[in-house]
């Protein structure tokens, strides 16, 4: 029987009751008393210097309120960037100053030049119009490659060149590694791009900046992932607004990918113009400024080499990419293709030397940060690719080669500087098998290949470093902030809890899972148990929620407060059924004393805890509440193998997904319900990335596919039922609830399934087709076959 | 979104009067006006709406047994009501999504004549005729390049009138972001012979595949075609395609639509 009850039950997600019925709270709901609306004057075109900005006529336009320029955030911080690279050479990277409002230059289509501020959001835009600008165009700076060649133009005329870093790693072993590519049986090259994505949430980014005049204490209401982070980057970098003067919420949020993670300039512009017009500021994107402002993400070309011995072990793997940073840092964009990349480049294999490059590079196009999986899928997919292609080339079964060559011995210490704590490649590839009915493919081939279809099976494995992360090992990697996380746990007297996590939920689901775990810890209903989160007035210091680490990070700091809580309840109990504490047991929401009938309900002891007449007042303080910390002592590993089935139309190039199978290691599981819907929601983007999505610039930095007109998002008609499984598990070995973290796996997970398998389509029709690029669009294929 | 005037007219000849005014416009289903008034890329001092227009609504008949549709009706109103000509009722179910043919009008889509719309195909491949307020015009007149047609300043698209081909079939292949036409083909096979109109391939808009009509004129089969495609010279090349890819593509949806026509 499954489990209706705690952990490992599938409780229907009480936070949908107010998403499905209209009747949630977003940050646009929410409107200050006498608010405003700012405009933001975008600019148009990629590179230019600013010759002159003239506001007369725009300022004297009905229900303006004032007009902002750069020059009004002279001497105002810039939006800082939050990890600093160094590089090969042991030298910092470049590190651009980002300012609020464009100064001297504007750098990319979307940059933003000016900000009105009138009395409705209509008359803000129609002043905008008014502002004259006077722009000398430069050229626009776009192909990585031509970024770096000598004599480019300079994005940032103060940096040395278009380099951010070039990042080596790791560089001890570089030349052991290409000792071993020169002494290899048989090295297999791919060159591949891993295409520019825009996240698209469903709500598009907001913000309200609001000041009390009577405190001086400023709020921003705004769309993010993490707030504390966002008050800690933006009161202490950007306005110097100290924490117990400003308060930053974070309603509910729908869905943020990794874009809503980021200090963005418009948060900054809202708190500081509530101030300097004493009024509420209000900013909502629209979905077209949203293609231009919010940050991209993946924006990867690379060259990857695998080398393997005369039994077609891995020898070494060698990758070489170009990572786009866009034309400024943004918070965590250097981290994503150095140590959320690199150290991924081993994946489920045991290769023993293993040299990455990466050379992140300044370019006049929207800043690139994390976006689902951030970093892990650029190693998975060329990894994945590039094991393909060798078994391709050698003419042995993908899965056999990729067997071969699993670790099977944990922990183990990676070339690439983790140490992955547990895992069972086998149990999920096995897992994997089962589902897929790999026997009856010829069959289903030949029926495909008698409609004129030609049909591929394709399969890769993945491995994730998630729950992120050991707040000293990140130190030392160049974080600029810790990512532990905190939870407080109030126990109310009459024994309903409220927990205040600093993970923030923007679709995961926390309001129902988080409670089921408290629920099975004391053995009380779960709607005992209500989840607070999104207001740093609330909940202590946290980090929020991104990498996989919510639950196996934040839903470890509230057992730990919660077990806190367990352990003063229990002198509680003891002192009211004068026994010792060490006798005292709690089970189902009750205790008692062990080898007695004597018992106490949870209620009466919470009561007892802010009652205290009968109560050891001389040994525990009253009330019931508790705080915890939690830094994880590694990563976490979840693992898994995917499969694609494809079918190719040979006349139009256009691939369709047939069946589509996920088996995933993601240690104990909370909720089996959400994890699913976590895994299909991470497929579904991962096949959107494969098949449909693109940000394309032209030469000039015009970005083409700013709509829904041009850029593809994957549609319910795009993606087949999928088969996941979750049995294979071995739960994380250092953390309290066993648990690894699912939110990215299906995104880092699927891209190279559905090419390997277009690309075995192909091969079945007797294409010689090794490579396609991302996405693989109907015209792709078609042009590959012609070839 | 700038500020204009609203007006709704209960007949063709207020709508007229209506569209008089300096920088008037006519408005249909707004499924394509809305969106360019939104981004600001459009600023008409009135909007005339003909949805209010009762002559302008419905599907009848003529004595010539042409399917008569009129301009203000909506793709899911031609989907639901021109079983007479299943082709064409195909080819309305077909446009973008349920919230787009509950609005969008095939009026509206004929005075757009965006290069990537289904309507200018069946409506150039059955030889129809499109009737304003002021005369009609032969479908073969009609278009004229990439969102330009025939109609003057302020003309109303009060009609269609079309033809019922032996057989005929719209075969739409469709861009992966927009799901318009990549290439959309309407053949329709008459008596005196077949016309073929491609949409969504052409930089000049619609066109009648001149080659492919002769070939199935003399064979109505897609053997007919074998390998068959326009020149690619001409054709569109954005992000989505090349021109070869998409002159490829007017071939294999022509031999689809003949032989699912056949
Ligand atoms: C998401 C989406 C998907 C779509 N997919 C497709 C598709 O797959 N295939 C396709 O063909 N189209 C598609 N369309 C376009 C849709 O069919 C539009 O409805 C159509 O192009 C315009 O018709 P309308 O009635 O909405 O016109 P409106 O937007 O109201 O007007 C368009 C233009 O025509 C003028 N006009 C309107 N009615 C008349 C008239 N009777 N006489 C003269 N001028 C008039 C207006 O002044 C304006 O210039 C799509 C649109 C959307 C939003």
């Amino acid at each position: 029987m499954p489990k209706d009850h705690g952990i490992g039950a599938s409780p229907k997600r009480r936070e949908d009751v107010r998403f499905l019925s209209g009747t949630g709270n977003y940050t646009d709901d929410i409107n200050a008393n006498g608010q405003a609306y700012v405009h933001f004057l975008r600019s148009d075109v990629a590179h230019a210097r600013i010759k002159s900005i003239n506001t007369d006529a725009a300022a004297a336009m009905p229900g303006v309120v004032r007009i902002f320029t750069g020059a009004d955030f002279e001497g105002v911080g810039g939006i800082p960037c939050g990890w600093c690279v160094t590089d090969r050479h042991g030298e910092p990277m470049q590190e651009p100053a980002h300012p609020v409002l464009a100064q001297g230059k504007v750098r990319y289509v979307g940059d933003q030049i000016a900000a009105v501020v009138a009395d409705t959001a209509e008359q803000a835009r129609d002043a905008a119009e008014a502002i004259e600008v006077d722009l000398e165009e430069l050229p626009a700076v776009v192909d990585m490659k031509a970024a770096l060649a000598e004599g480019a133009t300079k994005v940032h005329d103060d940096l040395s060149s278009n380099l951010c870093y070039d990042w080596g790693f790791v560089e001890e072993n570089k030349d052991a590694v290409e000792q071993a590519m020169q002494d290899a049986a048989h090295v297999t090259t791919l060159e591949l791009r891993n295409n520019r994505l825009v996240a698209n949430p469903m709500e598009p980014r907001v913000a309200i900046g609001d000041f009390n005049r009577a405190t001086g204490d400023s709020t921003l209401y705004t769309t993010s992932q993490n707030p504390h982070v966002i008050r800690l980057l933006m009161g202490a970098f950007v306005l110097g607004i100290p924490e117990h003067k400003l308060r930053v919420v974070a309603p509910d949020v729908g869905g943020g990918f990794g874009t809503k993670i980021f200090h963005y300039a418009e948060e900054a512009f809202c708190t500081f113009a509530a101030k300097a017009i004493n009024r509420a500021v209000k900013w909502t994107s629209s979905r077209s400024e949203a293609f231009i402002s919010d940050a991209h993400g993946r924006d990867h070309v690379t060259k990857i080499e695998l080398a393997l011995d005369a039994d077609n072990n891995f020898t070494a793997v060698r990758t070489d990419t170009h990572a786009n940073m866009g034309a400024y840092l943004s918070t965590f964009a250097p981290s994503v293709p150095t140590w959320l990349h690199g150290t991924l480049m081993a994946g489920n294999y045991k290769t023993p030397l293993i040299y990455v490059n990466v050379k992140a590079v300044f370019t006049n196009t929207v800043p690139v940060d994390a976006y689902r999986g951030a970093g892990r899928p650029e190693a998975t997919y060329q990894l994945e690719r590039v094991i393909d292609k060798a078994a391709r080339e050698l003419g042995v079964d993908p899965i056999a080669l990729r067997r071969q060559n699993f670790i099977t011995e944990f922990p183990y210490a990676t070339p690439v500087a983790v140490e992955y704590d547990t895992g069972d490649y086998h149990g999920t590839m096995d897992a994997l098998e089962k589902m897929v009915d790999l026997s009856g493919f010829e069959a289903r081939r030949r029926e495909s290949e008698a409609r004129g279809k030609l049909r591929g099976f394709g399969v890769n494995c993945y491995i994730e470093a998630c729950g992120i992360a050991p707040s000293n090992l990140v130190g030392q990697l160049g974080a600029r902030a810790g990512l532990y996380e905190s939870a407080t746990v109030r126990v109310n007297a009459t024994g309903g809890l409220v927990v205040m996590t600093g993970s923030h939920s923007h679709g995961q689901g926390h309001e129902t899972s988080f409670p089921q775990v408290i629920a099975e810890m004391i053995g009380i209903d779960e709607s005992m148990v209500e989840i607070e989160h999104g207001d740093t007035d609330k909940a202590p210091m946290g980090m929020g929620t991104y990498g996989s680490r919510s639950i196996a990070v934040g839903g470890s700091a509230m057992v730990r407060a919660t077990e806190k809580i367990i352990a003063k309840a229990k002198k509680i109990a003891a002192h009211l059924m004068e026994a010792a504490d060490a006798d005292i047991e709690l089970k189902d929401g009750t205790f008692s004393v062990a080898g007695t009938d004597k018992s106490v309900a949870w209620g009466d002891v919470t009561l007892a805890a802010y009652v205290p007449h009968n109560y050891p007042l001389e040994d525990i303080e009253p009330g019931l509440e508790e705080t915890a910390f939690y830094d994880p002592a590694n990563f976490t590993y979840p693992s898994g193998a995917y499969a694609c089935e494809v079918e190719v139309d040979p006349d139009t190039g256009k691939v369709s997904i047939e069946r589509f199978a996920a088996a995933d290691d993601f240690g104990n599981i909370i909720n089996p319900m959400i994890v699913d819907g976590q895994v299909h929601g991470g497929i579904g983007q991962g096949i959107g990335q494969a098949l449909l999505e693109n940000a394309v610039y032209d030469e000039n930095g015009q970005l083409l596919s700013a709509s829904y007109m041009d850029y593809a998002m994957p549609r319910a008609d795009d993606v087949p039922f999928y088969a996941v499984d979750h049995s294979s598990q071995t739960p994380c070995t250092h953390n309290p609830l066993g648990v690894k973290g699912c939110g990215e796996a299906g995104a880092i997970g699927s891209p190279p399934a559905v090419v390997n398998a277009v690309v075995d389509a192909l091969q079945s029709g007797g294409h010689d087709v090794t490579h396609i690029d991302m996405p693989v669009s109907p015209s792709r294929v078609w042009s590959a076959m012609q070839s | 979104m700038y500020n204009f005037e609203f007006e709704k007219p209960a007949s063709i000849a207020d709508a007229v009067a209506a569209l008089g005014d300096e920088d008037a416009q006519a408005l249909g289903g707004g499924q394509t006006l809305i969106p360019t008034l939104k981004q600001r890329l459009a600023s008409p001092s009135k909007l005339v709406s003909l949805t209010g227009i009762s002559e302008m609504q419905g599907i009848c008949m003529d004595d010539d047994g042409r399917v008569c549709i009129g301009g203000a009706s909506t793709h899911a109103a031609v989907a639901e009501g021109a079983s007479a000509y299943p082709a064409l009722a195909a080819l309305a179910g077909g446009i973008g999504d349920p919230a787009v043919r509950a609005r969008g009008t095939i009026g509206g889509s004929l005075a757009n004549n965006d290069p990537a719309a289904c309507y200018p195909a069946a409506v150039l491949a059955s030889g129809a005729t499109i009737f304003t307020n002021a005369r009609e015009i032969a479908a073969d007149d009609y278009f004229q390049g990439m969102f330009t047609t025939a109609l003057d300043e302020g003309e109303i698209v009060t009609e269609i009138k079309f033809p019922v081909p032996e057989a005929a079939n719209y075969q739409k292949f469709e861009q992966p972001a927009s799901r318009f036409a990549m290439v959309g083909v309407f053949v329709a096979k008459f008596a005196d012979g077949v016309r073929v109109a491609v949409t969504g391939a052409s930089e000049d808009g619609v066109f009648r595949w001149a080659e492919a009509e002769a070939a199935l004129s003399a064979n109505f089969s897609a053997d007919a075609l074998a390998d068959m495609a326009p020149a690619a010279d001409g054709m569109i090349a954005d992000l989505h395609g090349t021109s070869e890819y998409r002159a490829h593509l007017v071939g294999v949806m022509t031999r689809r639509a003949v032989a699912a026509a056949s």
